[in-house]
């Protein structure tokens, strides 16, 4: 073909993406890069940072002061809980809107995607009022639950576009042989539907990992996850750099990697399926 | 075919997901639109009086309600230009052959994985401190004066940063779109004679169409309830040089007590939000029937 890329252009081509994919990592890089050099060092000219001395010092130090561990099991247990609760609620859902499909389905699948769609900031006040006089401000079970609430729509639309693809005469063929439902679910359709339900959860997990509307205004210590204790280092005090960049290197790392392992499905999730 | 049987099961595995979306959306909301008849402020309980649309007056008519309002406007339409041409771009240029397209697909997504706190904060500090900052260092090594960008260009600085966040989404859908575009209808173009450019306008750009109107609509919602990098780098300010309608009410509810003004303010960022909300399902919806 005419169009075979002659080594030339592609060399060109592979110089100007490299560059531009450093320029766009680079911030992250230079977090990384902070976090091992001293507080001293971290705030000097960049190339004065780049061959100072590499220490582990930062990560220690804000593993001793701030809690970090509590912070971080936060944050696990607030993403995790929340999209395991959101899954057990939306797989029925979802298997139902796909199988059984009524008239309304297509409606319904379009208002729950509207809840979506509501500016967290409109039920503020409200929510804030609630979760005080429910004693529910700074715990985790209040905030698994609106992490649950506000990702529900969208791991019910993810499971939908798989479970729409699973073809429909399996599921007749088994019900022939008298499966019943509850095995029709668990030995039938599951097995065919766990790459779907995998990429929702992991989709969701990052969604709910890194929320930081609600995770701001309904935590303060107790139940902060890493969104809230990162903001807590907005106000300065003295020489922090090399300590935030530790602290923050620490919140994004796991999220990172489950992110690039996911960035096939991310696609459709984050467009309801508009994209694939 | 489905059985009646399996007809009453499939209502009952859907009863959970829809009672709680309605008890979600009906209750907060409900509460609100209520709040926003009332005056009631957190520090006189017991106080709460009926002034109809008292709230919304005041809130309307603060000077910071308009800032606020073309702030909020503002930062989306700058963020959507920046991530909407560069996406563009960057799709293009990614699509093309070369070594080690994995990884660098890898570099161009991170950002969006990074938490709004962690991104805001390394911005604001790593980069935009006028003292220690990085862009202040490479300033001062060229000779120049530190620019001092979250008091002096907050709106802009807060813009560039939450592009930065999202340039690796538009990217991500445009590129994955491009992917799925006809490679034997490129070529056969090109047999026939059309150059780069025919190519790219009547090819391309409507192939693409569809997945930029998705990418705006996406993104103008989240982007209309930026929240976490405004409470980070300047919390709106200096003065209400950075606040946006989310932060306004925000401030007006929980920093200044007054509820029944900030459910005013919330009711009418609902609003807003709907009429973009109203485009984006039409998209959708159309992409339910094929």
């Amino acid at each position: 073909m005419a169009r075979k890329a002659s080594n030339t252009s592609k060399a060109v081509v592979t110089i100007a993406a490299w560059s531009i994919g450093f320029l766009i990592f680079f911030p992250i890089l230079w977090i990384i890069i902070l976090g091992f050099k001293s507080e001293a060092d971290a705030i000097k000219t960049p190339l004065q940072v780049l061959f100072s001395d590499w220490t582990l010092r930062s990560y220690h130090d804000v593993q001793e002061r701030s809690n970090y561990g509590r912070h971080f099991w936060n944050s696990v247990i607030l993403s995790v809980g929340s999209t395991v609760i959101a899954l057990a609620i939306a797989i029925p859902a979802a298997w139902s809107m796909a199988f059984v499909p009524g008239r309304r389905t297509k409606d319904l699948l379009m208002w729950m995607l509207s809840t979506k769609m509501m500016p967290a900031v409109g039920v503020l006040v409200p929510m804030y009022l609630l979760f005080r006089d429910f004693g529910l401000l700074d715990s985790r079970i209040g905030l698994v639950g609106v992490l649950t609430l506000i990702n529900l729509p969208i791991v019910v639309w993810m499971l939908y576009t798989y479970f729409k693809e699973i073809p429909g005469e399996i599921l007749e063929a088994a019900r022939m042989d008298g499966a019943s439902l509850k095995s029709e679910i668990l030995y039938v359709l599951t097995p065919m539907a766990v790459p779907g339900i995998a990429s929702t959860m992991l989709l969701n997990i990052i969604l709910a990992w890194n929320e930081a509307f609600w995770t701001l205004q309904l935590t303060t210590s107790q139940a902060a996850p890493l969104t809230q204790f990162i903001a807590s280092y907005s106000s300065p005090e003295g020489l922090f750099y090399a300590k935030l960049s530790a602290a923050s290197t620490m919140a994004i790392a796991p999220i990172l990697i489950l992110g690039w392992f996911s960035q096939k499905q991310l696609v459709r999730g984050l467009t309801f399926g508009a994209v694939k | 075919m489905a059985t009646a049987h399996s007809r009453t099961a499939a209502r009952l595995m859907l009863s959970p997901a829809v009672i709680l979306l309605l008890l979600w959306m009906i209750v907060p909301l409900g509460m609100t639109l209520y709040f926003s008849f009332l005056r009631y402020n957190l520090l006189m309980p017991g106080m709460e009086t009926f002034v109809g649309f008292e709230n919304y007056y005041y809130f309307v008519n603060q000077p910071a309600f308009w800032s606020a309002l073309s702030n909020t406007l503002i930062l989306v339409l700058g963020v959507l230009c920046i991530t909407v041409i560069g996406g563009i771009l960057l799709a293009l240029l990614l699509d093309q052959p070369f070594w080690g397209q994995g990884i660098v697909r890898v570099l161009v997504i991170a950002p969006f994985f990074v938490m709004p706190t962690v991104s805001a904060l390394v911005w604001k500090n790593m980069f935009m401190n006028p003292v220690n900052g990085m862009f202040a260092h490479v300033a001062k090594a060229l000779g120049l004066q530190p620019y001092d960008f979250l008091s002096h260009a907050p709106l802009a600085s807060i813009i560039l940063i939450v592009a930065w966040q999202w340039l690796p989404f538009a990217t991500l859908i445009l590129l994955t779109a491009l992917q799925s575009l006809d490679r034997e209808q490129q070529e056969a173009a090109e047999m026939d004679g059309a150059g780069w450019m025919q190519r790219f306008v009547y090819l391309t750009v409507p192939h693409l169409t569809r997945s930029i109107t998705v990418v705006i609509l996406i993104q103008t919602i989240f982007l209309l309830s930026v929240f976490a990098e405004i409470l980070v780098t300047t919390n709106g300010g200096p003065g209400t040089a950075s606040t946006n309608l989310t932060y306004l009410v925000y401030a007006q509810s929980l920093l200044n007590y007054d509820v029944g003004g900030g459910s005013a303010g919330g009711i009418i960022a609902v609003i807003l939000a709907n009429i973009v909300a109203i485009f984006l399902m039409r998209m959708i919806g159309k992409n339910l029937e094929a």
